[in-house]
């Protein structure tokens, strides 16, 4: 057993505005191994995104402790890529330059990594856009170019908050099959946050499922399917067993009803 | 609104237009309206004989315009320099102040009700006392532009620069960005558009601050002119000295304009709607 890669420790979060608190994560402690991919699931409001900022050190924890990589988390974690489910594309520069901009903001030399950066905009598929800029592109190739902007710098962790989720079905199921692709070849840590049930499954080695507010871990789910993954295996009867033991959890919680 | 691009033709009409018509049209619109209300002011000069004391003919006003070009010339360089140091002014000290309000919560909580409150005095009450301050020169000129001028570039300013979406400004800061490379790399780009908003806006209080300015004490101007004219009854120079103005005023504007085309190239206010496809 690999050491931890990421190690979350009792963290929680309140947030506190003057005369109330708002407690959106109740201490949770899990840990992600090199190289694993972790989808979080669970129902809006839940603290997972809560979670993920976190991770990212980009608020601070009310209590507890993240350590990645050895290194306490005190500040912005930044051997990082960060996907958000907004592109978060700068609008006045082009494809290229958004990509860059993880450069220029580093301080790194942009002629080395350029290169690196119109391989990645080929390999999403891109490749002849490099100059276009983010609003005459679609919304699944804006989310791809942030995508490329959160790899070129080659972090080994990735940290995705529902990536997908303002993406139309169609574009979401190529995005999910891309990026298993991408994660098969770079073999990143990923801790992928989503509400789609099936994608969580289908693209994690496990996955955590989450309660409403205020957020805890309510179960863990090795995923034990082969890879690489096809769409086909939705349908499938063993997907579609933890579909229905993530789905059970949703229903305690008073989240589904049926009748 | 009579704003160019959004008055354009209907889609009925755009399949009628050439393109070339088409690139022209936001142009030819407000010009085809200004002759035709041209040529009715003069009918109507003409055939109520109405005195030139009252309402001078747009050809007398013609005729005035290129006989007194020289005088008229001579005063627009002294208001535009007025004007565009004022202009100047208000750019300098407007959009630092803007960036403070949002930068450093004390300024903000300590001046900004201050700001919006001294924005209900009226400054041309107050003009009178820059130039008991400091003379009837180029100094009042340009600080009573200033104060009229500047308020809308500090409140586009800040605004602009708030409006950076959180998710953008995380993104950045997980490169580990400080805060000065948030403000350069997001906030302020990003801000652009508000900015040149503000300035649009201040170009023209600029050029009232400066006629104003005029109005209370000077020796020279296109607003001392219309003063000295008006004194003197010659209605037509009045309305020469007018549209003088108005033709810098709006050559200011445009040239405004064409530097937010060419910094703003990306911002879908300056993006030229695509022909055929909408």
């Amino acid at each position: 057993m690999t050491a931890a890669f990421v190690s979350v420790e009792g963290i929680e979060k309140t947030y506190r505005a003057p005369g109330r608190a708002l407690r959106a994560l109740d201490p949770t402690t899990f840990a992600l191994a090199s190289a694993e991919f972790v989808s979080i699931v669970g129902p809006s409001g839940c603290g997972k995104s809560t979670l993920l900022m976190l991770i990212a050190g980009l608020i601070p924890a009310t209590a507890g402790e993240i350590v990645i990589h050895g290194e306490r988390v005190r500040r912005p974690y930044t051997d990082v890529g960060v996907v958000f489910q907004q592109d978060a594309l700068l609008a006045w520069r082009s494809v290229l330059d958004n990509v860059l901009l993880q450069i220029d903001v580093r301080r790194l030399d942009r002629r080395r990594y350029a290169p690196a950066a119109r391989a990645l905009l080929a390999r999403v598929g891109l490749a002849g856009f490099e100059r276009y800029y983010p609003a005459e592109l679609s919304g699944g190739m804006r989310q791809r170019v942030a995508l490329c902007r959160a790899l070129v710098h080659d972090p080994p962790l990735l940290l995705m908050d529902e990536p997908f989720g303002a993406l139309d079905a169609l574009t979401r199921d190529q995005m999910v099959l891309d990026l298993q692709r991408l994660w098969l070849e770079e073999r990143k840590t990923v801790l992928f946050i989503t509400h789609s049930i099936w994608e969580a499954i289908f693209l994690a080695d496990r996955v955590v499922v989450m309660s409403p507010r205020p957020g805890r871990i309510a179960a863990v789910l090795d995923i034990d399917l082969p890879r690489p993954r096809r769409l086909g295996m939705r349908e499938s009867p063993e997907l579609g067993r933890y579909a229905a033991e993530v789905r059970e959890h949703f229903r305690a919680f008073g989240l589904l009803s049926e009748t | 609104m009579s704003t160019p691009g959004t008055a354009g033709p209907t889609a009925g009409d755009a399949g009628a237009l050439p393109a070339w018509g088409l690139r022209l049209a936001p142009y030819l619109y407000p010009i085809l309206t200004l002759i035709g209300f041209v040529i009715a002011w003069e009918m109507f000069t003409r055939v109520t004989k109405i005195s030139r004391l009252l309402l001078p003919a747009p050809s007398d006003i013609a005729v005035t315009l290129a006989t007194s070009l020289p005088l008229l010339v001579h005063m627009s360089a002294i208001t535009a320099t007025e004007f565009l140091l004022g202009f100047g002014l208000s750019v300098v000290v407007g959009i630092p102040l803007g960036a403070l309000l949002v930068y450093a919560r004390p300024v903000e909580l300590a001046v900004y009700p201050l700001l919006v409150a001294s924005q209900t005095v009226p400054k041309a009450a107050i003009a009178p006392i820059f130039v008991v301050w400091l003379g009837a020169g180029l100094t009042s000129k340009i600080l009573i532009a200033f104060t009229i001028a500047f308020f809308p570039i500090v409140i586009d300013t800040a605004v602009g620069l708030r409006a950076a979406p959180a998710e953008v400004v995380n993104v950045v800061r997980s490169m580990g960005a400080n805060a000065f490379q948030v403000f350069w790399f997001v906030r302020l780009p990003n801000a652009l558009p508000n900015i040149f908003g503000g300035l649009k806006v201040a170009s023209t209080l600029a050029v009232v601050g400066a006629i104003v300015g005029e109005f209370v004490s000077a020796e020279k101007g296109l607003g001392y002119l219309v003063l000295v004219a008006n004194g003197e009854l010659n209605t037509t120079l009045v309305f020469a000295s007018v549209v003088t103005l108005s033709i810098l005023g709006v050559v200011f504007y445009f040239l405004l304009e064409l530097l937010e085309r060419f910094v703003i190239r990306w911002h879908v206010s300056v993006r030229r709607p695509e022909t055929g496809t909408m």
